[in-house]
């Protein structure tokens, strides 16, 4: 017999059969150091593949990082002088007169006496252009806190226009020739006087977490799409976990076995695999058409998703009943209990920790799913946080789709960084999920 | 809701005084009754709240349309003659007053005669479903009560309705296939009623901005959908071209070569992959993969479109490698060990055991996994939708702007929309489509797996 290891490859099997074949050492080496290239090419291809992979997850996440940058804002320090005249011209000190007074009026006031050579219109204009439309709501808010500070003058910070803010955190690029830029030079030479006064401060954007969407990135927040998230998970709950469970139940301990049960199964495992937008367009069809849900609303969103999220439910419960030895519920059954009893009494309760993994995983696609909530038009600009499931409402992966498409600059960051937000929920989810799988789960 | 929570507090009275009346009839030795006080309980607790709630939301569904068609029946007779739409209008304009709202326009006394009628009439009905069905609970509750004895069988019954309950929630999730098919299938009937099957198949313009008037029959849009076809194909191609590579040789060099411990670490890495939601990869193929592409081809003198479909081909495939990577890698896993060991005991190095002997035992489980992928993304929305383009260009030419079937639904579909045009039905035409498409790989798969898998045991 041939002494070399054998390649069976159609030249060299002839040689192979031929029984007076004898490679000289030379031959046999090469054949061997061949061989081991082709091996070492083999692992060093498949490391890189597997490098690439990792260094696009990487990509991906130091992606969202600039993300972060959503968290904090600039905001311009400045003497608002409280103007009596202008707060509270009938000199009652009544909350709702002082509510609708013109606070933006005392801030651009402020700004043309810290800077009292632009006096022309358009040197005016791009003063006014420092600060957000919506910063004179922080005085209102103090005014209407304690009304004694009318006629006063007050430092206060108030929140710097977005433009503004993306230029203080090096967003905008100052080097881009001018005609090409949004700020322009004489924007960014008022910006740097602020700047060597001290004049600008940096604080937590506490109307990210605390507000709903607005057109004026620096005023939008996430709260109307995280309450909206939460009113979605609690009726796609409620939808699917306990239909899900008890269908499974009947499926996997009560059912007979027989073609049907088969079709079922390979039904739902089908449903698994579904593309999400089909559930959009059965939503559609079925719980804004048919049942006449509002459009836009948490609980037509919900459905659909618990509809989705059923399957998911199914499969991991029948999972986790299979995964509990016949030996369970043989000695429940020995013992004179009904097969009810041994379900609920025994077999449940020892699957739970799986059922629980299954359904924790499945509510966690649901919270990041976004192409059925875009077919019951909860897409919409939604400004007021949903007062309940019946209320339209933007959702937290919807909110992320709506603002990667805005075109202001700053609309980027604030994706990115309710991308942070979304991804941590779905890592606190996840990460509950492997722990109750190590914490609870036996095997037998 | 006054309702629900008067019935359930029968219920519960029931339940507890059930639970009490069978150890009484005990003398308290539970073992002599044939069910076990629990059972007593459950039983007269259902019992009571059952057919009451039943009742309730019977009413609950059905009183909106009754009131509203008795009050409709005694309107004054001038106003029912002008005829069913404006009649529709006054009704719900009723309804508004009733329900408390302001109203829409002008508050007639005619209206503020029928709104209050309304309101009457729908205080009245609460009121008496209120009083029938708590009556109806604390009646069957007395009954369940009276047939506390040692014979009764309350625990067969209440375990038959518990398994009736389960059969129904089984029911239902299966219902959903077929509430998916008939949905779609019954919209994309009435699209096709407008557009012929074989236009839609076969038709290489899409363009489906229907005409402004209802007589410009020749500006009325073209709905052929090759173009959407052929973009959905070009996107999977080059997806599945950037997972194919990458997710097989992760899989041969995570299942082959790598370490037990390193294999622990970099095998959940790459499956978190799987658990980023789509929008997340939108954003990344939109904001950040697009303008690279675009720069880089920029830079070799090409022409490159901002959406082209190699930027969200490319992170769509970034998106598949976990799926593509943990089936191979399961189905090389599941090769039996004493394969692998007489090929290294032949001699074969590890790379031709893979290739010769590893990969063609594996080769069902690895098809079935491609096939899946591909079908995930034919089906994949957000990363087309926020990266890829919305003309419908017949083209293969990667740099290119193209659209595909899930961009073109969400464009249809997103916004206020009448719901018989056939603009709006294509997107049902377009989602049955994909819905036979995907199934079919997925059945496909299957079929693979069991008719070309070797036994080896």
């Amino acid at each position: 017999m041939n002494e070399v290891a054998i390649e069976v490859e159609a030249p060299k099997l002839a040689r192979l059969l031929d029984a007076t074949y004898r490679p000289t050492a030379e031959q046999a080496a090469a054949l061997v150091r061949r061989r081991y290239a082709r091996e070492r090419a083999l692992k060093l291809a498949g490391l890189t593949g597997l490098a690439i992979g990792v260094l696009a997850l990487g990509l991906l996440l130091a992606s969202i990082v600039p993300g972060v940058k959503a968290f904090v804002r600039h905001a311009i320090v400045l003497d608002i002088e409280f103007d009596a005249a202008v707060i509270d011209a009938s000199g009652t000190r009544d909350p709702r007169e002082m509510a609708k007074a013109d606070y933006q009026e005392l801030i651009y006031r402020a700004l043309y006496r810290l800077f009292p050579e632009a006096t022309g219109r358009e040197a005016r204009r791009e003063l006014r252009s420092l600060v957000s439309v919506g910063a004179g709501d922080r005085l209102r808010d103090m005014v209407l806190a304690d009304p004694s500070i009318v006629g006063s003058t007050q430092r206060v910070a108030v929140i710097a226009a977005s433009n503004i803010d993306q230029v203080l955190k090096g967003s905008i690029d100052r080097t881009v020739p001018e005609e090409s830029r949004v700020v322009k030079d004489r924007t960014l030479a008022v910006i740097d006087r602020l700047a060597e006064q001290g004049r600008i401060t940096r604080e937590w954007n506490k109307s990210f977490f605390l507000t709903g969407d607005s057109r004026h990135p620096e005023l939008a927040g996430l709260y109307g799409a995280l309450i909206g998230s939460a009113y979605l998970m609690l009726v796609t709950f409620l939808f699917s976990v306990p239909m899900g469970i008890a269908a499974a139940v009947y499926l996997e301990e009560f059912a007979p076995k027989n073609r049907v049960t088969d079709l079922i199964e390979i039904n739902i495992n089908n449903l698994a695999a579904v593309p999400s937008i089909v559930f959009g367009l059965l939503g559609l069809a079925i719980f804004l058409n048919t049942f006449g849900l509002p459009r836009s609303s948490p609980i037509a969103g919900g459905l659909t998703l618990g509809l989705m999220t059923l399957p998911t439910v199914v499969v991991a419960t029948r999972a986790a009943l299979r995964s509990i030895p016949p030996s369970i519920r043989e000695a429940a059954l020995g013992i004179g209990a009904s097969r009810v009893q041994a379900v609920l009494h025994h077999v449940l309760p020892l699957a739970m920790p799986g059922i629980l993994t299954g359904t924790i995983i499945g509510m966690a696609q649901a919270l990041g799913e976004t192409a059925p909530l875009l077919m019951i038009g909860m897409n919409a600009f939604i400004v007021d946080v949903p007062r309940s499931p019946w209320d339209a409402a933007a959702a937290l992966p919807v909110q992320i789709y709506i603002w990667a498409d805005s075109p202001e600059r700053q609309f980027a960051e604030l994706t990115a960084g309710a991308i942070i937000v979304l991804l941590g929920f779905l890592i606190v989810m996840n990460g509950l999920a492997i722990y109750l799988r190590r914490r609870l789960e036996r095997t037998w | 809701m006054l309702t629900v929570l008067a019935v359930l507090l029968v219920a519960s009275a029931a339940f507890g005084l059930a639970r009490h009346r069978a150890l009484a009839v005990a003398n308290g030795k539970p073992s002599a009754l044939h069910s076990r006080p629990v059972h007593h309980a459950v039983y007269a607790a259902l019992l009571a709240a059952g057919p009451a709630l039943a009742l309730w939301a019977v009413w609950a569904v059905f009183s909106p349309l009754v009131l509203r068609w008795i009050v409709e029946a005694s309107l004054p007779p001038e106003l029912l003659a002008q005829g069913p739409e404006l009649r529709r209008f006054f009704m719900s304009t009723v309804l508004r007053l009733a329900s408390g709202l302001p109203p829409t326009g002008e508050v007639t006394p005619d209206l503020a005669a029928a709104a209050a009628y309304y309101s009457r009439l729908s205080s009245f009905g609460s009121l008496a479903v209120l009083v029938g069905s708590v009556c109806l609970a604390l009646v069957l509750a007395r009954l369940a009560l009276s047939r506390i004895s040692l014979e009764m069988r309350a625990r067969n019954a209440v375990e038959s309705w518990f398994t009736t309950a389960l059969w129904i929630s089984a029911a239902i999730s299966i219902a959903t296939t077929a509430g998916i098919v008939f949905s779609v299938l019954f919209e994309s009937m009435r699209f096709f009623q407008f557009v012929p099957v074989s236009e839609f198949l076969f038709g290489l313009q899409w363009s489906p901005q229907i005409a402004l008037r209802a007589d410009q029959v020749a500006g009325s849009g073209a709905f052929g959908a090759v173009p959407l076809f052929a973009g959905t194909l070009l996107v999977t191609v080059i997806a599945m071209a950037v997972a194919g590579p990458i997710g097989m040789l992760s899989a041969i060099f995570l299942s082959q070569y790598a370490s037990p411990a390193f294999r622990d670490v970099a095998k959940p890495v790459l499956e978190v992959l799987a658990g980023i939601p789509t929008v997340v990869y939108g954003f990344f193929a939109a904001l950040v993969v697009a303008p690279w592409v675009r720069g880089f081809g920029e830079s070799l003198g090409l022409d490159v479109s901002s959406e082209s479909a190699l930027a969200a081909g490319v992170v769509m495939g970034i998106m598949i490698i976990p799926f593509v990577s943990s089936l191979a890698d399961d189905a090389i896993m599941a090769v039996p060990q004493a394969m692998r060991d007489g090929s290294l005991a032949l001699g074969a190095t590890r790379a031709e055991t893979i290739s010769q002997v590893l990969i063609p035992a594996a080769l069902p489980g690895i098809v079935a996994g491609f096939l899946l992928a591909i079908s995930r993304a034919i089906g994949e929305t957000m990363i087309v939708v926020m990266a890829a383009g919305m003309a419908a260009n017949l083209t293969a030419n990667p740099l290119a702007s193209v659209t595909t079937v899930t961009v073109q639904i969400v464009t249809l579909l997103v916004g206020d929309q009448e719901f018989d045009s056939p603009k709006t039905l294509s997107a049902f035409a377009l989602g049955l489509t994909l819905f036979v498409v995907t199934l079919g790989l997925n059945v496909i798969a299957l079929y693979v797996l069991q008719r070309f898998r070797e036994q080896y045991e």
